[in-house]
């Protein structure tokens, strides 16, 4: 049974461990999204 | 099609002529699979019974690795001189450049093994007993299987940021299935405990899906910007 | 759009649930292996993800070289990535069952090997993209999923011939062979919510990707912009490189 458990605590976690890595690849193009808008706002001064 | 031979010829001349005034590949691969075989030899210390057991994997791989060597030397050269540029501009059929340049490290990688043979019979008391012709076989059919593919990733990691780093990171997984068949086929031929006639198959259907892969994609990753 | 996920996210927590149940719960206990056997439930439809995956990466890559669109790129880099999570899950639950089943983590056999060798070109295939830079990533991607997909069928064959010890196919296998229908049921129902919560990754990545893409573009645009107009400052792109 702890074989069982194991893998699919496995599992999970690797699934989880992909979710959080993707959910910082939007926070990170968000920030650069944010960045550009800024910048542009600033050369059409 | 006169054109595609006009073309493969001068380039493999040219770059048989530059390779035969430097000599850079050869010498690089040859001292390179000697620091192979020899660090092997210490790291596993075999018994002449085993030696003959794992010639066939520790020849291959000494090859496999020496063969990268020249394999990352291939368009370094090309793309230093912009000549990548001038072909792409150039009506010249993208194949044979291709075929040139395959064909090129086919006969590098071929001198090393001819070089490098009689060491390995030295060093690890080799004497085929399967057919020895045989061996001739596996070893074109091995070679041309590591440098059409090599050939072919060599252009693609050329462009990438990391260049020489990327190519055995492409090429060994790809190899894989290649590298067996050359492993096993030239362990069989050695101890003659089996037949190497199903791998020497493989490493033919390989030679030829991957050549037919290569030819039809070779343009499109030379032309890629 | 996020009312489709959401709904989708619901429908897929429902079928996990409901398949890890079955898995632990419904399907009869194997009488050899025992309770071990239960992570075939997951062990096998995360596979098959995979596998169905990586036929979606060559599918877009092929599509890619023929129309050059950047969607057909971002969902060719979205199924891999995913795919390659699968194939982890399989390779990570492959040994724990095989631990207490065969005495070993790991064995060099047919199945197993295959698997690590697919994920080995997938993975090459990702650090290709992730190291290479500029417009002709993509097309060296491309070259290199199609080249890595036909390479699958020979990487099985040589293999096999090399060694087998990985259990018979015991669907659709030899005769006589053949599972318990409630097994089956538990085997489908999960390889159906595996299937669909893989949709719904795979779809964020690709939004993130096409994100990616036009904030690439737009930096792109305004360099061009800036070069043009000299006079203007131009502001730190540092983040781009990363």
């Amino acid at each position: 049974m702890k074989f069982l458990y194991a893998a699919y605590a496995a599992t999970w976690i690797i699934h989880i461990v992909y979710l959080v890595y993707l959910s910082r690849g939007y926070a990170r193009v968000r920030e650069e999204a944010r960045e550009l808008q800024q910048g542009r706002s600033r050369s059409t001064d | 099609m006169s054109t595609l031979s006009a073309v493969l010829r001068s380039t493999l001349a040219k770059d048989l002529r530059m390779e035969w005034r430097s000599k850079d590949a050869i010498n690089s691969m040859l001292f390179f699979a000697l620091l192979v075989v020899v660090i092997f030899s210490f790291s596993f210390s075999p018994t002449a019974e085993e030696s003959r057991q794992i010639a066939g994997g520790l020849i291959w791989v000494a090859f496999l690795f020496a063969a990268v060597v020249a394999l990352n030397q291939t368009w370094a050269r090309e793309l230093r001189n912009q000549v990548l540029d001038a072909y792409r501009v150039s009506p010249a059929p993208a194949n044979s450049l291709f075929l040139a340049k395959a064909i090129g490290n086919f006969i590098f990688v071929g001198v090393l093994e001819v070089l490098m043979a009689p060491l390995f019979v030295v060093f690890y008391n080799l004497r085929p007993v399967g057919p020895a012709w045989q061996l001739g076989l596996v070893g074109a059919l091995a070679t041309w299987a590591l440098v059409v593919n090599g050939t072919f990733f060599a252009a693609m990691s050329i462009r990438t940021r990391s260049r020489e780093v990327m190519l055995p990171l492409i090429l060994f997984p790809i190899s894989i299935p290649a590298l067996l068949a050359m492993v096993e086929s030239t362990t069989a031929i050695l101890t003659g405990d089996a037949s190497p006639v199903f791998w020497i198959n493989l490493l033919a259907v390989y030679d030829v899906v991957f050549t037919t892969a290569c030819l039809l994609l070779f343009e499109t990753v030379l032309n890629a910007e | 759009m996020r009312t489709k996920l959401t709904i989708l996210g619901l429908i897929a927590l429902a079928l996990l649930s409901y398949g890890l149940y079955q898995a632990l719960v419904a399907a009869p206990t194997e009488q050899t292996m025992g309770d071990v056997q239960r992570i075939f439930y997951y062990h096998v439809p995360s596979a098959w993800t995979a596998f169905l995956l990586f036929f979606c990466n060559f599918i877009a890559s092929a599509i890619y070289l023929l129309n050059r669109s950047q969607r057909s790129d971002a969902f060719a880099l979205a199924t891999a990535e995913v795919g390659v999570v699968f194939c982890t899950v399989v390779l990570v639950t492959g040994p724990i069952w095989a631990k207490p089943v065969w005495g070993i983590w790991w064995t060099w056999d047919a199945r197993l090997t295959t698997t690590l060798i697919l994920w080995l070109i997938y993975v090459s295939y990702l650090m290709l993209r992730r190291y290479s830079s500029g417009g002709q990533t993509p097309v060296l991607a491309a070259a290199l999923a199609i080249f890595g997909f036909i390479d699958v069928p020979i990487v099985y064959f040589s293999i096999r011939y090399f060694r087998t010890q990985h259990p018979q196919p015991v669907i659709a296998g030899a005769e006589g062979s053949g599972i318990d229908p409630l097994m089956m049921k538990a085997l489908m129902i999960n390889w159906l919510a595996f299937i669909v919560f893989g949709a719904i990754v795979v779809w964020l990545r690709y939004k993130l990707e096409r994100a990616r893409q036009q904030v690439e573009e737009a930096h792109a645009l305004r360099e061009e912009q800036s070069l043009e107009q000299p006079r203007v400052d131009k502001p730190a792109v540092d983040a781009r490189a990363s």
